[in-house]
């Protein structure tokens, strides 16, 4: 501790660079943070216990269709209180960029989602018609729609059975979220399975995905199971899960999230390992002399090596904890923007001290050569410029 | 008067490239404890050399070299950078003091090879700048200091972990001739009355006359010494 004024010392020296290199380091965990989170969030695991509401989709893709008559034997299964339906429908509005979520639901399926809060008397003007849809209340505001007003939606993948891939639907209800931070459920359209099901040119008794509400969430991974077994070895085996894992495994279909994130990560890693050493080796280059004197008056080469580590160390450090700090302090907002449909886990303590090890590990390998350099400095050549 | 310093058969060769330079050639020296010892001679004669050969700074190619009673030519790095710490103190032509530090801390630098607490530090710290006269700059950084005041705290960062033995080199070589006679007048009150003793190279007749001897190197050998009356 005593020597921390001189790292402090040699850090404060040119304090531009200091400061444009610890931007750097901070930019780099920042990202790290965020993009662990992303990792994070994508390798939850699918164990159901604890989830009082789960998704059962087909085992094989999200976009294979599961048989209407698997209902019942869900209902049947001890543990489920409640089982609805629903089905991704893809219609966009007047033109393919105005894309939002849309979908085809069961008549209970609003009773087992609490967190969409639809007027008594809109639910019931929703359950009365057959074309009728309910919207949330940003997606209304986005388009200026307002009850009453009948909304054509092209169906992009599922056209009518006349051919005609225009979908007319009576609006009856505009919903909220429950919970701002769920305030992602807004931007949705839904509208009755019945009425889809009879005139889509595609499926008949078939749904996209199941919902199962269970009376104790203690049993939800004993439930899970049983439910999978339902159709095991069938040409529509299911996996049952949580619904966040439901969403993720949605978004995974653009890739290997892992992996991309994982690529991402070394590759910011990498370059700053280039940036942070070559700082690190002009830093100690321009004090070839002062290190020279610090050992002319008797500090060791051990002890002229360490501090050149500990300052090497000590910029990647306060900048990799501000970098995560800031990290820790976005993931919220970043949840919030996402209104719920993606929840990015907090920047916890595994990713503390992934980050921390990987301060460490960046200090020590960006520091080693320059330490090296002063350690072995030949103090008459020093001193004398050569 | 016992030889705090003893030089026997020394040599010192530089290999540069694909040539071997020898720059000291046999040298015997005896240095009287408290003497304060003027080296001079033409560039290249080997005063620099010797100098860091004695302080410690450098190992010889031949010879040896005994300080205090200890064979320091037998030292290994590790050991020569102990023996540095607590035997010796350096004045440098250009002061080399650290620029990011103040006056004191620089002052301070070889407290911090020492047991003591930061408090007494501190007060040593302060106790040497007091000596230089420096006591109201203690908080100011090199570059806010005059090239004899930078050379002041160098000495005493030089003298503040009391060491037998001070080696100058060129200690006055940047200074005007009032900053250097302060400098010189400094050295001597070390050298007198606080006992110290003083090598010092230098060009500068003027300045080697507040040495009480002079030794002059040629080509790496001592050509004569003189005496010195004050």
């Amino acid at each position: 501790m005593k020597y921390l004024h001189l790292v402090w010392a040699a850090l404060l020296r040119r304090k531009t660079r200091t400061a444009f290199t610890l931007l750097s380091v901070l930019a780099a965990f920042l990202l790290f943070g965020m993009l662990d989170a992303v990792r994070t969030a994508f390798d939850a695991g699918t164990n159901a216990a604890g989830a009082d509401r789960m998704i059962v989709s087909s085992r094989f893709s999200i976009i294979q269709p599961l048989p209407y008559s698997l209902l019942s034997q869900i209902e049947t299964v001890p543990g489920v209180k409640a089982v609805a339906y629903a089905n991704w429908f893809g219609g966009t509005y007047q033109d393919p960029k105005n894309f939002f979520p849309n979908f085809a639901i069961s008549p209970n399926y609003l009773d087992l989602y609490p967190d969409i809060v639809l007027p008594p008397a809109e639910r019931k003007a929703f359950d009365a018609t057959r074309t009728g849809a309910v919207v949330g209340a940003t997606l209304a505001k986005r388009f200026g729609w307002k009850i009453g007003d009948r909304i054509p939606l092209i169906g992009s993948i599922f056209p009518k059975r006349d051919g005609d891939s225009t979908w007319t639907f009576d609006l009856v209800g505009i919903f909220k979220a429950r919970d701002a931070r769920e305030a992602g459920l807004e931007q949705q359209m839904l509208f009755h399975w019945k009425y889809f099901d009879e005139a889509n040119a595609y499926y008949r008794n078939q749904v996209g995905w199941y919902i199962v509400k269970v009376a104790d969430p203690a049993q939800s991974d004993r439930i899970a199971q049983a439910i999978d077994r339902l159709s095991q070895n069938s040409d529509h085996e299911t996996r049952t899960e949580t619904e966040q894992a439901f969403q993720l495994a949605f978004a995974k279909q653009i890739g290997d999230i892992g992996l991309i994130v994982g690529g991402i990560m070394a590759a910011v890693f990498f370059t700053l390992l280039l940036l942070t050493g070559n700082t690190m080796a002009q830093a100690v280059r321009e004090r070839v002399p002062e290190l020279a004197v610090l050992k002319t008056l008797g500090f060791s080469n051990r002890v002229v090596l360490l501090l050149v580590l500990a300052e090497s160390v000590l910029l990647v450090a306060l900048g990799g904890v501000l970098g995560l700090g800031l990290a820790a302090l976005l993931l919220p907002a970043v949840n919030a923007a996402a209104g719920g449909q993606i929840v990015l886990p907090p920047v916890g303590l595994a990713t503390w001290t992934l980050g921390i090890a990987l301060m460490l590990l960046i200090g020590l390998v960006v520091g080693a050569l320059p330490a090296l350099r002063g350690m072995r400095l030949n103090i008459v050549d020093a001193l004398a410029g050569r | 008067m016992t030889a705090l310093v003893e030089i026997r058969k020394l040599s010192k060769t530089y290999v540069r490239g694909k040539q071997k330079v020898e720059v000291l050639h046999g040298v015997d020296l005896d240095i009287a404890a408290g003497d304060f010892l003027a080296l001079m001679g033409p560039s290249g004669s080997g005063k620099t050399t010797l100098l860091n050969l004695i302080g410690g700074l450098d190992t010889p190619s031949a010879g040896s070299i005994t300080v205090g009673g200890q064979r320091i030519d037998q030292l290994g790095s590790g050991a020569l950078a102990r023996w540095r710490a607590s035997h010796v103190g350096f004045v440098f032509q250009f002061y080399n003091l650290l620029p990011m530090l103040s006056a004191q801390k620089n002052v301070e630098l070889p407290l911090l090879l020492t047991r003591l607490s930061a408090a007494q530090r501190r007060k040593n710290a302060a106790i040497a700048l007091q000596l230089v006269g420096l006591q109201d700059r203690a908080t100011h950084k090199p570059t806010e200091l005059s090239g004899g005041q930078q050379q002041r705290v160098a000495i005493a960062r030089a003298f503040v972990s009391d060491p037998a033995l001070l080696v100058c080199d060129e200690p006055t070589g940047d200074l005007d001739r009032q900053s250097a006679e302060e400098v010189l007048t400094l050295l001597r009150r070390l050298n007198r009355e606080h006992g110290k003793t003083i090598v010092m190279v230098t060009h500068d007749p003027k300045a080697a006359e507040h040495a009480t001897h002079t030794l002059h190197l040629d080509k790496g050998e001592l050509v004569e010494t003189a005496a010195m009356a004050h």
